[in-house]
């Protein structure tokens, strides 16, 4: 019992590297798919988008995380998009900081292209179906002022056209106008919408921040400021099996692929701290 | 003096004051002063990524004319600046320019630009393997430092293994109700704290923002006294 005590304590952190690498990498290879409940913030979003939007409605998206929390965020953003699509809703995107920008630009460009090939009867357009807004420095100014006049905010969208020109934006000119709006980030830009855009012009709001930032939104869908919030990869994953259950996507995605990578290292972590205070208290007893 | 000073305070507590009386008037000279007002913020906040370039910069080319350690990082900095700017101006940020599309025919309107490409391929992967390291520092950290040593350190060790175990579908494997569990978790004992956070911090930012309009808090000036 001491050998292996003693050789936990004194084991090198670098087999602990090895472990965790190891069991992110085999789910990967050999997915297990453990079953999933959807928990009620994540509900709460995809029955919005569901009930309270219209054909043609208009959906924004705030693409406001960097490439350190694509992981998570990417997905979720991912998601979303593919169920304005099925639902046919207008989407624009934008971001508060240049990084957010260009993944938003990239969530379009792979969204539209999975989109047009896999349903070639119900294809999207550039312009029409979804557009970038381009990135404007400001953060609570450029919210403020999106509540004001948007056109006036941005002036072109992110492809150099006239937002007076694309048929996305007709009838839209305001947070009046924005149906629903998600912002995904995993900062406390949340709060900027929160305040100026929930606050000030009540534009309704949903939140897709990661799952160490999660907890510290609660508040918010309690008191109603925001209506739901997808959190981490989990709930990138919830969204996903929503979209599946209700036939608006066929295949399970990556967020729902990374689950089992994820649950393989949480209870990799969990077992971890089980056997780090089994070796503190035995060294504590033997110390006395 | 006055300039520095007087000045600057004269506008923090005349804007203010300002904007906290447009908020209670709806009238459209009032709305067109808040629409000039956000023009001006970003406007201005546009600046500060001259400021910011400036002062990276004037850093790095210290660190290199000075040749402290590691200068030679430096230069990779200044250099990897330069060309992604370059690349943003001539190649275009959302969509190609005609400029780049006449050198390089492949490059077709609807194409990745340049910049994106650097971006997608080069900075989204290596800040995205720096911050995956943070899996591996956190396995190590819960097998050496998260110990059960008191009252305290046991109930959150409990409660974060509760909700890291929730938060997976393995957790609801081994235990059908756990996502319940950690729902409500989440919803009650952490939102009852959160909101005391939130509630202390909220009346601090109101008690400085009325120091500053009020000029009694004036460190947001610089320089000391």
């Amino acid at each position: 019992m001491m050998k292996v005590i003693n050789f936990l304590e004194d084991l090198d952190k670098r087999w602990i590297y090895l472990v965790i690498a190891i069991v992110v990498i085999l789910p990967f290879l050999n997915p297990i798919g453990c079953p999933m409940k959807v928990t009620p913030p994540v509900q709460n979003i995809y029955n919005y988008i569901e009930d309270s939007i219209p054909e043609n409605g208009v959906m924004l998206i705030s693409v406001d995380y960097d490439p350190s929390t694509m992981a998570e965020l990417h997905p979720m953003g991912k998601a979303i998009i593919t169920h304005c699509f099925a639902n046919n809703i207008r989407v624009f995107m934008m971001g508060l900081y240049p990084p957010g920008v260009g993944l938003a630009q990239d969530l379009i460009s792979s969204t539209m292209r999975e989109w047009n090939e896999s349903h070639p009867e119900n294809t999207k357009e550039l312009g029409t179906d979804i557009t970038l807004f381009p990135y404007v420095p400001g953060v609570s100014a450029v919210i403020l002022k999106m509540g004001e006049d948007i056109k006036g905010t941005f002036n072109t969208d992110g492809y150099g056209n006239n937002l007076d020109s694309l048929p996305i934006m007709k009838g839209v000119k305001s947070y009046k106008n924005i149906d629903y709006l998600v912002d995904l980030a995993g900062s406390s830009v949340i709060l900027s919408w929160i305040i100026y855009a929930n606050g000030r012009y009540d534009q309704k709001f949903g939140i897709g921040t990661t799952a160490v930032s999660m907890a510290e939104y609660y508040a918010y869908i309690n008191s109603g400021q925001a209506n739901g919030m997808l959190g981490g990869l989990k709930g990138a994953a919830e969204y996903e099996k929503l979209l599946i259950d209700n036939n608006k996507s066929n295949d399970r995605d990556q967020a729902s692929v990374g689950m089992d990578a994820q649950s393989s290292a949480h209870l990799t972590y969990i077992i971890l701290i089980i056997l780090g205070n089994i070796v503190y208290f035995v060294k504590r007893k033997q110390e006395k | 003096m006055f300039l520095r000073r007087q000045l600057p305070l004269m506008i923090a507590s005349i804007m203010g004051i300002t904007m906290i009386i447009q908020f209670f008037v709806p009238h459209p000279f009032s709305k067109s002063v808040y629409n000039t007002v956000l023009d001006w913020l970003m406007i201005v906040a546009a600046f500060t990524y001259l400021i910011a370039v400036q002062s990276t910069v004037q850093m790095h080319a210290t660190k290199i004319q000075r040749k402290t350690q590691d200068w030679q990082f430096s230069i990779i900095v200044l250099g990897s600046l330069g060309i992604t700017a370059l690349i943003g101006i001539f190649g275009g940020a959302y969509a190609p320019t005609s400029l780049i599309m006449k050198i390089f025919p492949s490059i077709q309107p609807d194409a990745d630009t340049p910049l994106m490409y650097f971006y997608l391929y080069l900075q989204a992967p290596m800040q995205a393997t720096i911050f995956s390291l943070l899996a591996f520092y956190m396995a190590s950290a819960a097998f050496r430092a998260f110990r059960a040593r008191s009252f305290d350190a046991t109930m959150l060790l409990i409660t974060a293994s509760i909700v890291t175990l929730g938060r997976v579908p393995i957790g609801q494997f081994i235990y059908g109700n756990m996502p319940e569990v950690v729902e409500w978790i989440l919803n009650y004992p952490n939102m009852a704290a959160q909101r005391g956070i939130l509630i202390g911090v909220q009346l601090g930012i109101i008690a400085t923002s009325l120091k500053i309009i009020l000029g009694i808090e004036r460190r947001y000036l610089g320089g000391g006294q």
